[in-house]
């Protein structure tokens, strides 16, 4: 067996893909290079180098039977970051590759496609999610900040949502799993990389002498819209479960 | 801005807008040009209250001042409670800042009526304009008609709004004549024809010229209180179906009467709300608009009431056991989507997936089917042994039994004491 280690990144995981082809490997398995521990001592090693003429190559080739929307979806598997997201879209291009005529991505009765159709609807309704539940608490240099931590890599998949709705105000958005962020300066909208992690413990001295007030006035709607007379907590927590709340305004005192 | 003010008629003028349904903020069109906020055809609920319904805009009064005197209303005439009103430039402002921290999809402004029906839409009217030319604001802004404003305030609402709507409130005219005697059915209508023929007058001349300004993108919607008078789930649905045929409504929502006040023609203070037949109403209305049945293939004269044991679809289904079984590989989109425990989404991945194999109950449990109730009403190539059931006097129960219903306590025989 040969293992591929790639560098984590998308196009990286493309490369490799590509050199299975290209060296005609047959018992093969893929993994990110930062999350391997070698178990299988007999595994030979083959250190991929992203290549994006390569990787470009593999997406050209995808785009003609599983069309861009397809490649979305891989992409989303990819920002899963499930153990078995390089196993699922390796099989699944391999697959488009076998059947170049057909948009094997509909075929939901194949055990690895119907993987990847419920991967991807988790991690849209995650980015889903994040489009609903970014709360931005306006700062004394008037930039909107956000704080997230979505169960996966869902930030490149909401900046061109974010970018459309607030082109007037400049905003941020963090994710504090993984300690990086978007920012938005009304010119451009780019991710930033912080060499250490953003220190938030008094960040709330830095509000905008506004921003409680708006806060407050939030709460009390969100007391005041709701029927007592039709309380249903299981489908209240079923809509926002609880791992979001420590984010929400409305759910600050709760 | 006094702090304590506003938030004094924030909690009196969003506790007296509660009772509308509609948080729709889907069906907008409007891009994004530099300055705040855009509508896309997908709406977002950004949070929900705990009574489980959807926050996606910031659903308030203008004012609950009233001239009318409706029964069922909290904010009537005669009602002794605080009352409030914002100026246009508190709406704005609110609308703005919340929308901005992200909070909200828009406005959705409604009003009790105060002088009379032309001043009331004219303040309504002049919010969403303010929000529109003077803050370049793209957000979704759904706009209540008052009954009986006059056409050319109409017109002006709807090149603003991206939906208007107008309550009928209650199903039967003469149940409106009972609790709502100063309003005319004909007042709430007029406002809904001139949109429509707005609306249609847009598609039209769309289809000439580019650059037509917006009319109400997002359509009409309207909204019925079940269970204040004596109207029959067949009376309701024949109204919905009335006013999705002839007034191209986007949605009607069915409001489960909430018990505001005393008084001897309505339901008892302590009754419960109706949420069970609400629900089935709403199930009724999603085969109507998504599943191409009709209302009177829903319910008609000898069954005048939706069965509260089973979903509307099943009962069709029990009632119409001779177009069943259904073969999964053959069987049209229409059909499959008739089949119990199958919905839209599976409906279409079975028509997409059976075109590279041959489907069996394992491959329909995987596509998301209800099996559980589906499995009696299949053929499958390789033979199903649930069918002998199809048959059997007992389906009912047979299916009854197999499933969970999350209303189940509701019909349980057994006592129970806590």
């Amino acid at each position: 067996m040969t293992t591929l280690l790639y560098d984590g990144s998308f196009d990286g995981l493309l490369t490799a893909i590509f050199e299975v082809f290209e060296y005609k490997y047959n018992d093969v398995e893929i993994r990110n290079r930062e999350r391997f521990q070698q178990e299988n001592t007999f595994a030979e090693i083959h250190e991929v180098v992203t290549q994006n003429e390569k990787s470009d190559r593999v997406l050209k080739k995808l785009e003609t039977s599983i069309e861009k929307s397809g490649i979305k979806q891989l992409l989303m598997v990819f920002l899963s970051e499930l153990p078995e997201s390089e196993q699922l879209i390796f099989s699944a291009i391999k697959q488009s590759i076998k059947n170049p005529n057909d948009n094997i991505l509909q075929n939901f009765a194949d055990d690895d496609i119907l993987q990847i159709s419920k991967i991807c609807k988790s991690v849209s309704r995650e980015r889903h999610r994040m489009t609903a539940f970014v709360r931005f608490e306006k700062m004394k240099d008037d930039i909107y900040f956000a704080k997230i931590d979505p169960d996966f890599d869902v930030l490149p998949l909401i900046r061109k949502h974010f970018k459309d709705r607030y082109a007037d105000q400049k905003w941020m958005i963090y994710d504090l799993r993984r300690h990086y962020g978007l920012f938005y300066d009304l010119q451009n909208c780019e991710f930033f990389y912080p060499d250490e992690k953003l220190n938030l413990n008094q960040y709330k001295e830095k509000f905008h002498d506004e921003e409680k007030k708006y806060q407050t006035l939030w709460q009390s709607y969100f007391t005041k819209t709701n029927i007592k007379e039709r309380k249903n907590t299981k489908l209240h927590i079923q809509h926002v479960p609880k791992r979001y709340w420590k984010y929400l305004t409305e759910k600050y005192n709760s | 801005m006094n702090f304590d003010r506003m938030k004094d008629k924030l909690e009196i003028l969003a506790d007296a807008a509660k009772y509308d349904v509609s948080c729709s903020s889907s069906g907008g069109k409007r891009k994004n040009n530099g300055g705040l906020g855009d509508s896309s055809a997908s709406g977002i609920c950004h949070t929900y209250t705990e009574d489980g319904r959807c926050v996606s805009l910031l659903k308030i009064l203008l004012t609950n001042h009233c001239i009318y005197d409706c029964i069922y209303c909290v904010s009537r005439k005669s009602n002794d409670i605080k009352r409030a009103a914002f100026t246009v430039e508190e709406v704005v402002d609110l609308t703005i800042s919340f929308y901005r921290r992200n909070y909200i999809e828009g406005l959705f402004l409604s009003s009790g009526i105060f002088k009379d029906a032309d001043t009331t839409m004219e303040r309504l009217v002049r919010v969403a304009k303010k929000l529109r030319n003077e803050h370049n604001f793209n957000g979704y802004i759904h706009l209540k008609s008052i009954p009986g404003a006059s056409d050319i305030l109409m017109q002006e609402a709807a090149l603003y709004a991206d939906r208007l709507s107008v309550n009928l409130e209650i199903p039967t005219e003469s149940g409106l004549k009972l609790l709502a005697p100063d309003k005319n059915r004909e007042d709430m209508l007029q406002p809904m024809r001139i949109v429509q023929k707005g609306i249609q007058q847009y598609k039209d001349e769309k289809k000439i010229i580019k650059s037509v300004p917006k009319f109400a993108p997002a359509g009409q919607s309207t909204q019925m209180i079940v269970g204040a008078t004596n109207e029959n789930d067949l009376q309701i649905i024949k109204v919905a179906d009335h006013f999705y045929q002839n007034y191209g409504m986007k949605r009607v929502y069915y409001s489960g009467y909430i018990p505001v006040t005393v008084d001897n023609r309505l339901p008892a203070i302590t009754a419960e709300v109706p949420v069970l037949r609400e629900n089935r109403l709403y199930q009724s209305d999603w085969l109507m608009r998504f599943y191409g049945f009709k209302a009177d293939e829903i319910l008609d004269s000898n069954m005048p009431f939706l069965d509260l044991e089973v979903d509307p679809k099943l009962s069709w289904a029990l009632r119409h056991l001779d177009q069943f079984p259904v073969n999964l590989q053959t069987a049209d989109y229409k059909m499959i989507l008739r089949i119990p425990g199958i919905g839209v989404k599976t409906a279409m991945k079975i028509v997409s997936s059976r075109r590279f194999q041959i489907l069996n109950i394992d491959n329909l449990k995987k596509l998301g089917a209800a099996v559980n109730r589906a499995k009696y009403f299949i053929d499958f190539s390789y033979g199903n042994p649930f069918l002998k059931h199809l048959t059997d006097l007992n389906l009912r129960k047979l299916i009854i039994g197999g499933s969970q219903s999350k209303f189940q306590n509701q019909f349980s025989q057994q006592l129970t004491l806590f």
